[in-house]
């Protein structure tokens, strides 16, 4: 094998363990690929089959625990995770691990970075919550790390509603989705279409030294930001799209492609930003049809009405994509 | 600090008790405020606001007519008033008489305090007043207290604000 | 009572302004960035729920950690209030008692104390400033010696913004009363666990016995701590309860905080008088000592709890403790709604309802100095029909 420091051959990921065990360099495989990984979560929750969460969170925390040499402390707030990893009497976690409330994660996890840093501790801190418990009800804590620039590194896990209690809609729901108190019945089928509300730019506009946007697709892209993120200090937020195969009706086996398919249609921009500025994004490979993400997914299946099409809306949600894509930058200049 | 706050410090510092705490109205700009100030040789448990005061001190005489002031008043107690018009000006001349000779008395704390300290912060120059009125603590227990809430030039010119005050209310006995 | 914080040594301070406790944090504020209270971090947060949860997040980390508020920003960290209870953090809280709206009112009565008396937090009241000040070195000592977070609980206005002669003990007799926070158990990596895991029926209500029983412990070592207190500095301070004159006494006010320095004045002039009249502070509201309240009170034929807390629709919060408290005991028992958002509680009217009381002509409850033409005049203006 060749000791270059770069990766001659590029590849496309087409699988996490395939490319990342056997044909990579040893230097670039992630540490997903390696058995000496902490399993910071370990086997035996109680994940749904397919739960794109339970592998964002053993993806980010084994990165963390890894780059911080094990100096780790995480910070949960109530919600799926939570949930499944700690039925009394067992815990999956096998790090230092604090549940405290739904909403305050980010003030807890806060206070754990001010103990340390009262102690002259080198132990860095990790706060973790869903959608829910980040983009809504943990707004507030949320946004007081960030402007008092608290040294923690914030992760979402966005499935896109509040997934533990029944799938209810939360402000990170996407239009027109259905969700148990946003049913496709009547004239409005599906999830209202609001403003919709982006934590990554609410995060950017407090000018915190690091934001980023991730997904379970990319094993490489989100393992690099954690990484990055745990060598920056300050507070810094990590937006990980993760999706839910019972909440969002897609098969279990789907969980990965049905991710890459929102980054490939621009629904999901994934980007990296320093104190406020955009500073690199992923490119979209091969740009698809937001139709293409929509049908794997029962929660958008009245969108499909008797094998037609509701032009209409999807005419709506392609534009959400189009704009994200000129916004960020998505699709690679022509040369 | 309020002149009730200097006040209880003289005393403490005298080996008196003593204890004091704001009125409990709605204090904003502009809004009178009262504060309050027991001093006793036991100490002091009592918890409710002063209404049989032995001693009122009127900071700004534009209250005279706009509050009842002098509630509650002692029949022998006394009344310090910071302001320059003469006693008998001020429409007070009932309560003057009632209460006993020389217990009702004016100073111009606010021009005393100009004198010493180039601003009208009359505290010092009430706190005084009121002790050459009512011997309640010593001028040299004030000065303690002054001294330990204004450091170094500014303790010196309150301490000399307070003992022209208390010079001239022990001096004169008409006004 | 900053003072006495500060020489607890805390590690993490985190507050949110709040009228009328908002004054202690200030000091403390400026005590660390002067460099007095070294090792330690003073947070500004963005709500009172965000103060409690950095608290909580501190404590778990093993930092020593203490917050303040009163009223609505009580109630606005209610759930982290549970919250730290049932974690079993040591955190300290200053309380300065202050009415709950609507409608909004600053001023003092024990309604926000009140709110949260079940949630497993020790509730101590300081009679004075001196007694608020001592407390606070003794919460510290105890919240830790029981894994149990504790609430000093301090009348707003009348005792937060009074000057008193208080007592500052030194820092060595204070450390050797405070020895250093050794958690029981804390989130490091050397030794990984899972703090707030989800329970199940099947052990909930185990978890709950514990924390029943953690308050049932703490009545024995609460007298005890306030003695070895007493033997260090000389004085007084906590208790479980604390009685005035009470020998011989037939009729026993009962009450807490600020209000029994006014009472001890009506009782001595009661006394003077040849009543047989007596007082009892109670101190720790929570656990509520029933037992030593039981002691206090059997000698009486007529007890009268005067409150600063009204549970509408019911009556007396105190007033059912002690009754709980008495038992099976032919004792009467009288209660007088007095204070509440800071009405001034004074001698003339506490006599008054006494008399009456005495004479079997109280109503109950009774409201002290209720405004009677008030009332009529508002019940007038319903009748009649809204007409601005």
């Amino acid at each position: 094998m060749s000791d270059e420091k770069e990766q001659r051959i590029k590849f496309y990921q087409t699988g996490t363990l395939t490319v990342g065990n056997r044909l990579l360099d040893p230097r670039l495989r992630t540490v997903q690929a390696s058995v000496d990984r902490s399993n910071a979560i370990t086997s035996g929750h109680r994940a749904c089959q397919g739960c794109g969460e339970a592998l964002g969170a053993r993806y980010v925390l084994d990165a963390a625990m890894r780059a911080t040499g094990g100096n780790l402390i995480a910070v949960n707030a109530t919600g799926c995770l939570e949930v499944f990893t700690t039925p009394y009497p067992e815990s999956a976690w096998q790090l230092p691990w604090l549940h405290s409330l739904f909403g305050n994660a980010a003030a807890v996890a806060s206070g754990v970075a001010a103990a340390m840093r009262v102690k002259g501790k080198a132990i860095r801190v990790l706060a973790q919550g869903g959608d829910g418990g980040t983009c809504d009800i943990g707004l507030g804590c949320l946004s007081g790390m960030f402007e008092r620039n608290d040294d923690v590194l914030y992760v979402c896990y966005d499935n896109e509603a509040y997934m533990n209690t029944g799938v209810q809609r939360s402000s990170a729901t996407p239009a027109f989705a259905t969700t148990a108190t946003t049913p496709a019945v009547g004239s409005d089928p599906g999830s209202e279409w609001g403003q919709g509300k982006s934590v990554p730019l609410i995060a950017m506009a407090h000018g915190i030294p690091y934001v980023a946007t991730a997904t379970v697709a990319d094993l490489h892209d989100l393992e690099t930001k954690v990484e990055r993120a745990m060598s920056l200090h300050g507070a810094r937020y990590l937006h990980v799209h993760v999706p839910c195969p019972l909440g969002w009706g897609s098969a279990s086996d789907d969980t990965i492609k049905v991710a890459r398919l929102a980054i490939e249609t621009g629904l999901f921009p994934v980007f990296e930003a320093q104190a406020g500025e955009v500073t690199s994004r992923r490119h979209i490979r091969r740009r698809v049809p937001v139709e293409d993400y929509l049908r794997l997914q029962r929660r958008f299946a009245h969108l499909f009405p008797h094998g037609g099409r509701d032009d209409k809306r999807i005419d709506l949600i392609q534009a959400i994509a189009d704009r994200n894509v000129e916004r960020f930058g998505l699709l690679e200049e022509a040369t | 600090m309020t002149a009730a706050e200097l006040l209880s410090v003289a005393a403490f510092h005298e080996g008196k008790h003593a204890q004091a705490f704001p009125s409990f109205g709605s204090e904003r700009m502009g809004a009178p405020v009262m504060s309050f100030c027991r001093v006793d040789d036991r100490p002091v448990r009592l918890r409710e606001p002063i209404v049989e005061p032995d001693a009122i001190v009127i900071q700004d005489a534009t209250l005279l007519h706009a509050v009842p002031v002098f509630e509650g008043l002692d029949v022998a107690g006394f009344v310090l008033l910071n302001t320059r018009k003469p006693r008998d000006t001020l429409g007070c001349n009932d309560l003057v008489a009632k209460l006993p000779a020389g217990h009702f008395r004016v100073v111009a704390a606010n021009d005393i305090a100009e004198k010493h300290l180039g601003r009208p912060l009359a505290n010092a120059a009430l706190l005084g007043g009121l002790l050459a009125l009512t011997e309640l603590v010593s001028m040299g227990s004030l000065s303690v207290a002054i001294r330990a809430r204004f450091a170094g030039k500014v303790g010196d010119q309150n301490v000399a604000a307070a003992a022209e005050a208390y010079a001239h209310v022990r001096e004169s006995t008409a006004c | 009572m900053a003072l006495a914080v500060g020489l607890c040594r805390p590690e993490v301070i985190c507050a949110y302004p709040i009228t009328p406790q908002t004054h202690i944090v200030e000091a403390l504020s400026e005590m660390v960035r002067s460099g007095e209270l070294a090792r330690c971090a003073f947070i500004n947060v963005e709500s009172e729920f965000a103060a409690l949860s950095v608290a909580i997040g501190a404590s778990a980390a093993g930092a020593r950690a203490y917050t303040a508020t009163s009223s609505q920003g009580l109630l606005f960290m209610a759930e982290a209030v549970y919250n730290a209870a049932g974690l079993g953090l040591p955190i300290v809280m200053t309380l300065g008692n202050r009415a709950i709206g609507a409608p909004i009112n600053i001023w003092n009565d024990h309604s926000d104390a009140m709110s949260m008396r079940d949630a497993g937090w020790i509730q101590l009241f300081a009679k004075d400033n001196q007694e608020a000040a001592d407390l606070h070195i003794l919460a510290f000592r105890l919240a830790e010696a029981l894994s149990c977070p504790v609430m000093v609980c301090v009348d707003g206005f009348i005792l937060t913004h009074a000057f008193e002669e208080v007592d500052v003990p030194a820092q060595p007799e204070v450390d050797a009363f405070v020895p250093p926070f050794e958690p029981a158990q804390v989130l490091d990596p050397k030794r990984p666990i899972t703090i707030g895991a989800m329970v199940g029926p099947d052990a909930f209500t185990e978890v709950r016995w514990f924390a029943h029983d953690k308050q049932i412990r703490a009545l024995t070592m609460i007298p005890v701590l306030a003695g070895e207190f007493r033997a260090r500095f000389g004085r007084d301070a906590g208790g479980l309860v604390r009685p005035y004159r009470c020998d011989g006494a037939r009729t026993v006010i009962v009450a807490m905080g600020s209000v029994n320095g006014t009472i001890e004045e009506v009782v001595d002039e009661g006394r003077a008088a040849g009543e047989a009249i007596g007082a009892l502070d109670v101190c720790t509201f929570r656990p509520f000592p029933l037992e030593a309240v039981h002691e206090t009170l059997r000698g009486a034929s007529r007890v009268i709890v005067v409150e600063k807390n009204l549970a509408l629709g019911r009556g007396g919060v105190l007033a059912s403790d002690v009754r709980s408290a008495l038992g099976h005991e032919p004792t009467r028992v009288h209660t007088v709604i007095a204070g509440l958002g800071g009405r001034p509680i004074t001698r003339v009217s506490l006599r008054r309802a006494f008399d009456a009381a005495i004479a079997d002509r109280l109503d109950e409850p009774h409201f002290l100095d209720l405004d009677a033409r008030m009332i009529e005049r508002e019940r007038e203006r319903f009748t009649k029909g809204a007409d601005s």
